[in-house]
């Protein structure tokens, strides 16, 4: 009952063209069962959305990937996380990544920095090198450039060339080095301002000094020899003088002392007072050119210590021994000028001793003299001739007076004897003390003479030493010269290999480059003559193409020709087709086409496709299918409820109660796209007719096509018919299509 | 194929019409000879003979949607992979 309750329910719902799904029935079950329900189906609705909401609010406060997730992928939950929870916190990671990326840029800048200063560094002695002319020695620059940018690179070196005033010393250690520029190179090096003086400047330089150091050195001993000669000979001078004046002095005292002790006649007396006086005029005389020549000698010796002392001043070494000569001279003639005055001065002192000795005894003359001649007023001086002329008296009283002066003498002599002692020793002391003058004069000069002699030795020891170690320094220098030479050797032959490599390099590529090119312009003549050879070639095979061609072409419009007409032909016999008998059986027209394109793969293709039973036994035309559609399509609504599944007879029976109440279009057109609703039998029915009516079988067919069921089989074979002519009338029209395409193809126009 | 419809029509008629008549026949017999000459067992045979003839009727409609399942009897190698189709003989979903 209650199933055909339902029958009844969907014969009525399919009335309306809808098939409904089981499912509505289970609905209306429930709009039946109870309306109370529906409010507490909404309150449970709302509270489960408002669960969902606030859950997921929560834990996208939580978690922030997940808020993120939700808002990329929800709208406007970004707007409403926002209002619930504040803007999203920022990612801790990324400051992290900022901070490295920071902190790389100032390695980066050290390293810049480095870098740059290295190159600076490189620079600057690339730089001071570079103006340097390009000899052997460049590489080594180079080299010593390379080491000097290392060590620049690695610290400072704080190397400042040598002063200007240890630079005679300086020059002259170039003057001898100036190959080993490394040598003077690195010490300007690293300081940019001080620039390597290039080798012409230094040679000129050190040649400009070794002139002036000769100029000087010729002068210097010019000038020394000079002041030398002139105090030699005024020294020589000095010399002679003082002899002279010893001489004199000498020949006075012998002269005094003679004139004291001799006893001679008056008159040779006077001749020898005379001479005295003579004698001392001339050691006067003597005495002063000894003292003038003295100064004069004592003057140009002074002269010729300053001018020693300006030599030395000079510090040239090459003027050393001419000073040292000239010293020795020096202290020599000061040493023979002291001996002379010393011995000048003994002998003065000697004279004088002499001189006071005859000045006593002049004075005791005189004396007596005066007493003799206060006693005898009248006796005259020379009382020696007198002897005659005196009484007994006045002899008397001479003897008397005689007498008393022995007694008088004799007290005095016995009084000096006395005195003695203390005289002798006064005289001692006098002496001792003179003694010690002399002494401390004596020693004074002989130390000095001592020290200067100390002095000059080591001045000589000091040159000698100097010539030695400058002979030393000298091998030295020779052999790093020679160490020097060797190395320049060892590096001009790996120069030398390394440019010939270079060189032998170069040419072997440059005999390459001419090969290559001559090989090129060869081939490149060779290609024209064969791409000219190649044009003549083919134009001829084009000509005999075109030739061929064109007798192909005929050939091929002729087959074409063939073609058509046996597909014309074959279409015609499609035409045969009577109210209900099909056509002729389409072998023959087939074979004809077959015929007529043996080589075509295409339409042999096609023809070959033309389905068998056509072949056999002809094809139906459209109108004798139209007509059995129709009787058909009653049949077919009669069984449209029956399917696969229900096809018991009851469903028969209400199939055929359908068909009969059902009342539809009995043509209608189909839309261009078939929805589900139109997959009911009648529809499609309606819609076949309506194609079959305009003449589209194929539509019509595929419309049938879509019948399920029981409907289908019954117009399954009409669905056969339907579907072998519509294939014979595709090949066919194929078949002409192409044959027209072939024909149009080979049609030469004009 | 329209055609076999209307065959299968004159043929479940035909056979519909005998079965009910033979059965009307035995029904009268046995209402004869053993049911002392009752109504029932004529309704019963003609019942019988429309309801087999029915039945015939609608298996020869039914005959072209049946699916005949076989059994496939496997070799002992392959013991794990039964080939066994289950037989849908007859799908009962209305009537």
């Amino acid at each position: 009952m209650l199933r055909a309750c339902l029958r009844g329910a969907n014969a009525t719902a399919r009335k309306n063209y809808r098939r409904i799904p089981l499912t509505s029935l289970q609905q209306c079950r429930h709009y039946t069962a109870g309306e109370s329900s529906a409010s507490k189906v909404v309150v449970a609705g709302l509270l489960t959305v408002s669960g969902g909401i606030g859950g997921t609010v929560l834990y996208a406060k939580w978690d922030h990937k997940f808020r993120a997730a939700v808002e990329k992928n929800v709208p406007y939950s970004d707007w409403l996380l926002g209002l619930a929870l504040g803007p999203a916190a920022q990612d801790p990671g990324l400051p992290i990544k900022k901070r490295v990326e920071l902190a790389q840029p100032p390695s980066m800048i050290e390293k810049q920095a480095k870098k740059s200063a290295k190159k600076e560094g490189a620079e600057g002695p690339v730089k001071d090198s570079s103006p340097a002319p390009s000899q052997p020695a460049q590489s080594l620059e180079e080299a010593s450039a390379e080491a000097t940018h290392i060590i620049s690179a690695i610290g400072e070196v704080p190397s400042v060339p040598a002063p200007c005033d240890t630079e005679a010393a300086a020059v002259k250690e170039c003057n001898e080095c100036h190959e080993h520029k490394e040598a003077t190179a690195v010490h300007p090096a690293p300081t940019e301002p001080m620039k390597e003086r290039p080798v012409e400047e230094v040679a000129a330089r050190l040649a400009q000094q070794e002139q002036e150091e000769q100029d000087i050195s010729a002068s210097v001993s010019a000038s020394l020899e000079d002041s030398l000669a002139s105090s030699a000979k005024a020294t020589l001078q000095a010399i002679g003088a003082q002899e002279a004046a010893l001489q004199a002095i000498m020949q006075h005292t012998d002269k005094l002392k003679e004139a004291m002790e001799a006893e001679v006649l008056p008159e040779e007396k006077s001749n020898q007072w005379k001479d005295l006086e003579a004698a001392l005029a001339d050691r006067t005389t003597a005495l002063n050119d000894a003292r003038a020549a003295l100064s004069k000698a004592n003057e140009s010796l002074d002269s010729l210590r300053s001018v020693i002392d300006e030599s030395k001043g000079l510090k040239i070494s090459s003027v050393r021994p001419l000073v040292l000569a000239a010293e020795e001279n020096l202290h020599n003639m000061v040493v023979d000028l002291d001996k002379m005055v010393m011995k000048v001065q003994s002998a003065e002192s000697e004279a004088k001793i002499v001189s006071q000795y005859s000045e006593l005894v002049n004075e005791a003359k005189r004396q007596f003299q005066r007493e003799v001649s206060s006693l005898t007023p009248e006796i005259q001086a020379n009382w020696k001739g007198l002897t005659g002329k005196l009484s007994t008296d006045d002899l008397n009283a001479l003897i008397a007076h005689a007498h008393r002066r022995i007694d008088q003498l004799n007290r005095e002599l016995a009084e000096q004897k006395i005195r003695e002692k203390i005289h002798i020793d006064a005289a001692l002391e006098q002496q001792k003390l003179e003694d010690q003058k002399a002494l401390d004069n004596a020693v004074n000069t002989a130390l000095q003479h001592v020290k200067e002699d100390a002095r000059l030795d080591q001045e000589r020891k000091l040159a000698e030493l100097r010539e030695v170690m400058e002979a030393e320094m000298r091998t030295q220098l020779r052999r790093q010269a020679a160490a020097h030479t060797d190395h320049v050797q060892d590096v001009l032959k790996v120069q030398e290999h390394e440019l010939k490599a270079e060189a032998e390099q170069v040419l072997s590529s440059k005999m390459l480059e001419q090969e290559t090119r001559y090989r090129q312009l060869t081939q490149e003549q060779l290609d024209n003559f064969t791409l000219d050879m190649n044009t003549a070639y083919a134009r001829l095979k084009g000509v005999e193409e075109a030739i061929d061609s064109h007798v192909v072409a005929e050939d091929e419009a002729r087959k074409a020709h063939q073609l058509w007409l046996s597909v014309e032909a074959l279409s015609y016999s499609l035409k045969t087709a009577e109210a209900d008998v099909p056509t002729v059986p389409l072998e023959n027209a087939a074979q004809a086409v077959r015929d007529s394109c043996r080589d075509n793969d295409f339409a042999l293709a096609l023809a070959s496709a033309l389905p068998e039973k056509s072949l056999q036994r002809g094809v139906y035309s459209e109108a004798s299918l139209r007509a059995r559609f129709n009787s058909l399509r009653s049949l077919a609504r009669r069984v449209a409820l029956i399917d696969e599944s229900r096809n018991s007879l009851y469903q028969y029976f209400l199939s055929y109660l359908q068909a009969a109440l059902l009342f539809e279009k009995s043509q209608e057109a189909p839309p261009s796209q078939l929805s589900s609703e139109d997959l009911d039998p009648f529809k499609l029915l309606s819609y076949a007719s309506y194609c079959l009516e305009h003449g589209d079988l194929e539509l019509a067919a595929k419309l049938v096509n879509q019948l399920r069921g029981e409907a289908r089989r019954v117009v399954e074979d009409w669905l056969i018919e339907a579907r072998l002519t519509l294939e014979t009338r595709q090949v066919v029209n194929l078949l002409s299509a192409y044959a027209n395409a072939v024909g149009l193809g080979t049609t030469q126009a004009p | 194929m329209a055609d076999e419809h209307a065959r299968k029509w004159d043929r479940c008629l035909a056979d519909t019409a005998v079965k009910t008549v033979t059965g009307l026949g035995v029904g009268i017999v046995f209402s004869l000879i053993v049911f002392k000459r009752r109504a029932w067992p004529l309704s019963f045979g003609s019942g019988l003979g429309l309801g087999m003839g029915y039945s015939n009727c609608q298996h020869d409609f039914r005959s072209p949607y049946l699916i005949h399942g076989r059994m496939v009897k496997v070799s002992a190698q392959c013991n794990f992979h039964c080939l066994s189709e289950v037989c849908d003989t007859r799908s009962h979903h209305a009537a």
